[in-house]
């Protein structure tokens, strides 16, 4: 079986990108295949790499606030463009109360700060849709 | 420092406790075979004068406000002045941070700082299409004139000193403000306050970047150039460390990239015939400061001593101003935990003490609610009273640089000049900081250092007390601030208000000129300010520059 394919995205203009580098690096190191966007993508960006990747999961870093403008946004170009095969989790500075919202709206799994970079990676492991 | 007769005594002494020690240890180890610092660095067991038996106390360390500034930028230190205690701020609409900025001055905050959103940041308008869901999100939404106008109403320009954190825009931001001054009757040479104007750490750490480094380096030094003739007591950039060490960076990494950087600035300056003494003066500092109190003080001394030399030395400085490093400091935003979020006033406390005993010009203390959102008005009042009860009740504030002479501090301070010293040669051989950061050796080494920092959080080597060690159930917190989404709607909205109303002819005008300047070496500040004069929005003098530099692609390792 050929490893685990995983987009780690930076969307909108958010700079910080300490935590999917890390991120990216310990999915890595357990074994998966990683491309790291880097910076400012928009959401047809993100979307289109996936699919040209052929990923099987989208792990995008936003601490920027913007997370319930563009996280649905992502959702919605997936459910678009017809895939339903990627699993789509996001990380960051995400208050709990806008957690159940964001997850209606077509988010999997959210780790806020000081998730374990393990706990992460096992999610994945265990919730990839092949 | 010490006589030979004491040092070979203790030698002895310390050779006879060395063995004595280790036998104990047999029967009673120690709690971890070897101790590091916060930056993990190995620390010893006990320090002597032995340590450091090579200083020569009037060369290396000397006394506060003379070279090599090891003891402090000041004579009279906090003893004179105590640091402006500037909280940075500001999110939404200018109506709202306005607010905000008038209470933190009630509360005694005594210089402003200002936050501005992304889009502003990366020289967006509000209604274009990247600013989508960012708008007034990390900061104020500043699109024109206007906004600045209102940003400031009621608050007399001559009388406080604002930071602006704003870096690839600076110039634009500069000129509003001079603009906005103008209006209220204020002259430039009255102007008192820092633009961060630093782009090489946001392509190294930081992300607000625009175009590519050189035409950035030539904006940088147009100001420089602009505000030694006009805006004498501004400063001009204030090259910073804060956000390379928020990325994962060691403390030795934060100092040698940072003066990195600073080496960087002065050649390009230098370059574009400007004299040493001219702008150094105006070159500010900016640190982060963490949680190994013994380890951040030794990082600020080493990092006075290390610039003091290199301007000195290396670019012949003459006036002793163009040598003193002056520093804001800002608390560490990635030590807080969203874990227990009280226990963060906790870690403020022992980095306001860092930040203090190591000389601080200038403090930002980060709130409680920083790993969670925006910080709400109330925490924001305990992070600014943490600095006041340290400024007036701790005592630490009544001699200079108090830690200075503890065997361990110099160590410690000695090592750190050491280590950042090596990355500057580092830098220097390939070509110096924009080529470094062009190939990624800059953001590669932080990126190391930020991994490992992780790998021992979760194998639970260092402790993160309510993290990994000490947690307990807990609710989700409530009370958390947040920006109002119609915000970008009504930013939006002004803009297509102001687009009607103003004198669309000049606008054109000003940004054809512009765009002419930008062609030629002219300095562009006159232009810039003409523009935002007849309100050319930050967007449309943004995508004049863009058009003729233009944009910088980031270079992508993991």
């Amino acid at each position: 079986m050929r490893p685990i394919r995983v987009l780690v995205a930076k969307p909108g203009l958010d700079g910080h990108d300490r935590g999917a580098k890390v991120i990216a690096r310990a999915l890595r190191d357990a074994g998966m295949e990683v491309i790291y966007t880097g910076l400012r993508q928009t959401v047809n960006q993100i979307v289109n790499a996936a699919i040209q990747e052929d990923v099987d999961c989208i792990a995008v870093s936003i601490l920027s606030g913007a997370h319930e403008t563009l996280l649905p946004k992502i959702s919605n170009l997936l459910k678009e463009e017809g895939v339903d095969d990627i699993l789509f989790i996001a990380g960051g500075v995400i208050p709990e109360d806008d957690i159940p919202s964001l997850k209606e709206r077509g988010v999997a799994e959210i780790f806020t700060p000081g998730t374990p970079t393990t706990v992460t990676i096992d999610y994945i492991k265990e919730n990839i849709r092949r | 420092m010490f006589r030979e007769d004491v040092l070979s005594d203790l030698k002895e002494e310390k050779k006879k406790f060395d063995e004595k020690t280790e036998k104990l240890l047999e029967k009673r180890p120690e709690r971890k075979d070897v101790f590091y610092s916060g930056s993990g660095e190995e620390v010893k067991r006990v320090y002597t004068p032995l340590d450091i038996q090579e200083m020569n106390y009037n060369d290396d360390i000397g006394l506060p406000g003379e070279y090599p500034f090891t003891r402090g930028a000041y004579g009279s230190m906090h003893r004179g002045r105590l640091w402006t205690m500037r909280m940075y701020a500001g999110f939404a609409t200018a109506e709202e941070s306005n607010r905000r900025y008038k209470y933190l001055v009630e509360q005694g905050s005594s210089g402003l700082s200002v936050a501005f959103d992304l889009p502003t940041q990366i020289g967006y308008d509000s209604n274009h299409e990247l600013a989508n869901g960012e708008v007034g999100k990390v900061g104020v939404a500043i699109d024109s004139l206007k906004d600045m106008e209102v940003l400031f109403d009621g608050i007399p320009l001559d009388k406080v000193s604002t930071s602006m954190t704003i870096n690839a825009p600076a110039g634009v931001l500069l000129a509003m403000y001079i603009a906005v001054a103008e209006k209220q009757g204020v002259s430039p040479d009255k102007l008192r306050g820092t633009i961060q104007n630093d782009i090489l750490k946001e392509y190294i750490a930081r992300g607000t970047y625009i175009y590519p480094t050189k035409p950035s380096m030539r904006l940088i030094t147009d100001i420089f150039e602009y505000c030694s003739e006009n805006v004498p007591k501004w400063n001009t950039i204030s090259i910073s460390g804060y956000h390379i060490r928020e990325a994962g960076s060691t403390a030795a990494q934060e100092v040698g990239f940072t003066i990195a950087d600073g080496i960087a600035y002065v050649e390009a300056a230098l370059e574009a015939g400007l004299d040493v003494d001219a702008f150094a003066p105006r070159l500010s500092f900016f640190f982060n400061a963490h949680n190994d109190l013994l380890e951040e003080v030794a990082k600020f001394r080493a990092a006075r001593r290390l610039w003091a030399k290199i301007m000195k030395e290396r670019f012949g400085a003459k006036n002793p101003k163009s040598m003193t490093m002056k520093f804001h400091t800002q608390t560490g935003g990635s030590t807080l935990t969203a874990q227990q979020p009280e226990n963060n006033i906790v870690r403020v406390t022992i980095q306001t003490l860092a930040a203090v005993l190591g000389g601080t010009q200038s403090l930002h203390t980060n709130s409680k609610d920083e790993a969670l959102a925006l910080p709400s008005e109330d925490s924001v009042r305990t992070a600014l009273r943490t600095q006041q009860v340290v400024a007036h009740e701790s005592g630490i504030t009544n001699t200079a640089d108090p830690l200075a002479g503890s065997y361990f501090i110099e160590s410690k301070t000695n090592e750190i000049e050491k280590a950042a010293l090596e990355y500057i040669e580092k830098i220097d051989d390939l070509g110096g900081a924009p080529e470094a950061i062009n190939k990624g050796y800059i953001q590669q080494e932080i990126m190391d250092a930020a991994y490992n920092y992780q790998k021992e959080v979760e194998t639970n080597e260092r402790v993160i007390v309510g993290m990994n060690k000490f947690q307990i159930d807990e609710k989700p917190p409530t009370g958390l601030l947040k920006v109002d989404p119609a915000v970008e709607e009504k930013q939006t909205k002004q803009i297509d208000e102001l687009k009607e109303n103003r004198d669309s002819k000049a606008v054109e005008t000003s940004l054809e000129d512009l765009k002419k300047a930008c062609e030629t070496d002219e300095n562009v500040m006159p232009y810039i300010l003409k523009a935002v004069k007849v309100y050319a929005t930050l967007g449309e003098i943004s995508d004049v520059m863009r058009e003729v530099f233009g944009e910088y692609q980031q270079s992508v390792k993991l």
